[in-house]
């Protein structure tokens, strides 16, 4: 196994002809190009639009036909199997949907089996990744070992092993004093803690949303305030601490306002949302659908809204696939013993753009809190347009419509709540440093 | 029985979704079996040749048996499975039971089951008639019935009775389906209970909500108690058994808040002293062997109206 990654096309150096450019940091699109060469981008702007007239012989020019060309999308929570549940998912399956949905850096949930909670497991995971996928993939490292919640982890040989954040995966850690020294020291070693915000004892034996629609189903809720509980700790914590802070999955109303009025406050604090609460509510759940049992629940149609509005803006940095598979005998089962979770990779993109074209949010703003935002969330190298950035690219048609058939999905499980919806928008290329990794045969001139 | 509406479902998963001629249909139907249960011949050959199985993933002795009885009376063949010991400790999935027991070719599976939703899961997996006898803190659509059918003889009516439901609701899939069912017989519903037993937003069932027995039992035509479970009383819902019965248990002096006339009902089993006094549990007002005996009627007018969607039925 070497050092380098496995390369499905050699870096070619080329352009990217005839595009919309979406720069979701400069908030803003016009009609361009992007130069790309060994790797990394060499110039973009209005004045690449045109193909030159004698091009370079060893430059291939793409013809994207006036459709939308963007950085690659970085999905800051994904569940990818390994090591110890390759039955559910693999880094190599894994890549392959997230390539077809455009994510071209993928940060990897640490409650694997052995937890990530050791540098040799981190530099497995990097290792590991090198070998099967040609996409980015870094770990996020367990907050306290084992995730049991007792003791902090080596936070900074983690770190310096490759971790690029600390968390206990879809688990909080309920000791408030080890939380604090935790985030003391986490800052002591400039380390960023992705918390999962949910108060255990609130949430018990909970299997979806407290309310009307749970009481009537006979289902043991979920209340919000298990979340904003356990958030508003946090950001006292936070504010105590100094601590680098994100919240990796918020779901309701009250915790948006929490981390609005923190960064008004000047915290060090971000927070991201999976692309399910953002686009489904608890009435998805019907007659006990196991597909939208997910972790934290789906909440109420006016949290989704709250949430869709603050996406707009800008309060939530990062969109988030939540990528949890699940095999077909751990859904089939009543909805209090299903698991949680459901897929995301491939699905993340089409589904947020169901906000553009609802008018919701705008492109710019929409790829941002795909992109460019979860990638400063986590210090990650900079997803972006500008001359000197890896050339991690993608380009897609986003009115394209389609329908979700989970046989042609990539990922190992089918548990899509997006099971025969109809989108629009599909990633046609997708390049990573400047190497293609997934394409549409056909689908663009030149590629 | 020509002349009423036919049931108009495969299955019966819930009260919800039934509209009111579904349920007083059932309740016509039932009120015939009655007479029939109380002849010395209790024997109809409405059922004769089919298989019913009750299939009981939870024990029961009161559902289950009433189940058997009314299955036989009507000449179905009748099997008792109770799952909970069994299958599912070697790891058998409720789907797999489910797949099992379907390629035995039953006519009819009545199911009680520990998680709500389960009955409809596997009634969705399964190619015979499938009755809900609990699931989880769902739904109990028999008890329902039996429940309405009582309170028709006793009262000569539903419409417009003041009903009031008492105790642990959140738990209780008995008081999911009356709440459904009493509303669209047009019943004024009521709940009372500590707020710690009350389900999230249950204003929104259309009921009226009280948190104190005067209040939620002024006026009331029926008091409906409800099992509190031993390990919900101490300290976890209610700190205490006696303090749960002084403040939500009926006796007497409670019972008074009611009208003079009010009856008192209870799905069994009765923690006597815990929800209701012994006294009022055996009084002149108590309901409760009446509510026995017509849930044997009503579940023999369930099992009538799902056998004429069978096959060759």
């Amino acid at each position: 196994m070497g050092e380098e990654r496995a390369r499905p096309t050699p870096a070619s150096d080329m352009l990217l002809a005839n595009a919309r450019l979406v720069d979701p940091v400069a908030q803003r699109e016009l009609p361009g190009g992007v130069l790309v060469m060994r790797g990394v981008i060499a110039d973009s702007g209005a004045h690449l639009a045109k193909p030159p007239d004698k091009p370079r012989q060893e430059i291939r020019v793409i013809d994207c036909r006036g459709l939308v060309v963007a950085p690659g999308l970085v999905d800051l929570q994904a569940f990818l199997g390994e090591p110890g549940a390759e039955h559910r998912e693999t880094l190599a399956s894994a890549s392959r949907a997230a390539a077809a949905g455009g994510i071209t850096t993928m940060v990897c949930r640490p409650d694997t089996d052995p937890v990530i909670d050791d540098p040799a497991i981190v530099d497995f995971v990097l290792r590991r990744a090198r070998a099967a996928s040609s996409l980015r993939i870094v770990p996020c490292a367990a907050l306290t070992r084992g995730l049991a919640g007792k003791e902090m982890t080596e936070i900074g040989l983690l770190k310096e092993a490759g971790a690029v954040a600390f968390g206990d995966g879809h688990k909080s850690v309920m000791d408030a004093q080890l939380m604090r020294r935790a985030l003391t020291y986490a800052r002591d070693r400039d380390a960023i803690v992705s918390h999962f915000t949910e108060d255990a004892n609130l949430a018990a034996e909970g299997v979806m949303n407290e309310g009307e629609f749970a009481s009537r189903l006979g289902l043991p809720g979920i209340p919000k305030v298990a979340e904003t509980l356990m958030l508003m700790r946090d950001l006292a914590l936070v504010r105590l601490t100094g601590a680098r802070y994100h919240a990796s999955l918020i779901t309701c109303a009250e915790s948006l306002e929490a981390i609005r009025a923190a960064k008004q406050e000047g915290l060090t604090v971000t927070c991201g949302v999976s692309i399910n609460h953002l686009t489904l509510n608890e009435s998805d759940v019907a007659e006990y659908r196991t597909f939208f049992k997910l972790s934290p629940p789906l909440r109420s149609e006016s949290d989704r809204q709250a949430l869709v509005a603050g996406l707009s803006e800008g309060v939530i940095d990062a969109i988030v696939s939540d990528h949890d598979p699940q095999d077909v005998e751990t859904k089939r089962q009543p909805f209090t013993e299903s698991a949680d979770g459901a897929i995301g990779l491939e699905t993340m993109l089409a589904a947020a753009l169901r906000l553009v074209h609802s008018g919701e949010v705008s492109l710019p703003r929409l790829l941002a809190a795909l992109s460019s935002g979860p990638a400063a969330a986590f210090r990650l190298p900079a997803a972006s347009l500008a001359r000197g950035s890896p050339a991690d690219l993608i380009v897609f048609d986003p009115d394209e419509p389609w329908v979700v058939d989970p046989a042609n999905l990539a990922s190992v499980c089918k548990n899509t709540p997006f099971d025969e919806a109809r989108l629009q928008g599909r990633v046609l290329a997708t390049f990573v440093g400047g190497e293609l990794v997934h394409a549409v045969a056909d689908s663009l001139p030149g590629l | 029985m020509s002349g009423r509406p036919l049931y108009p479902y495969r299955h019966l998963l819930g009260i919800e979704g039934l509209s009111r001629s579904d349920i007083e249909g059932l309740l016509d139907t039932a009120q015939d079996y009655v007479a029939l249960s109380r002849q010395v011949e209790k024997k109809a050959a409405t059922l004769r040749g089919r298989t019913q199985i009750n299939l009981f993933f939870e024990p029961s002795t009161r559902t289950q048996s009433s189940f058997e009885i009314a299955g036989k009376r009507l000449g179905a063949d009748v099997m008792n499975m109770s799952v909970s010991a069994s299958s599912v400790k070697k790891g058998e999935t409720l789907l797999d039971t489910a797949a099992t027991l379907n390629a035995m070719r039953p006519d009819i599976i009545i199911v009680r089951h520990h998680a709500a939703g389960a009955v409809n899961l596997l009634a969705r997996k399964v190619d015979c008639s499938v009755v809900n006898a609990g699931d989880g803190a769902h739904e109990h659509p028999t008890q329902a019935l039996l429940d309405a059918l009582t309170i028709r003889r006793a009262k000569g009516r539903i419409e417009g009775l003041v009903i009031t439901i008492c105790g642990d609701i959140l738990h209780s899939r008995v008081a999911r389906s009356n709440i459904i069912c009493l509303s669209a017989l047009g019943a004024f519903v009521r709940l009372v209970g500590p707020s710690t037993l009350l389900p999230a937003q249950v204003e929104r069932f259309g009921v009226e909500v009280a948190r104190d027995m005067r209040s939620g039992l002024a006026g009331a035509d029926i008091v409906m108690m409800l099992r509190l479970q031993r390990e919900r009383m101490s300290g976890a819902f209610v700190p205490s058994v006696r303090e749960y019965f002084r403040y939500f248990g009926l006796d007497r002096e409670k019972l008074a808040y009611a009208k003079p006339d009010a009856l008192v009902m209870h799905p069994g089993p009765m923690n006597r002293g815990v929800e209701i006094a012994s006294d009022v549990a055996d009084g002149a007002q108590s309901l409760v062997r009446e509510q026995v005996e017509m849930g044997v009627a009503v579940r023999m007018a369930v099992l009538e109206a799902l056998a004429r969607h069978l096959p060759n039925g």
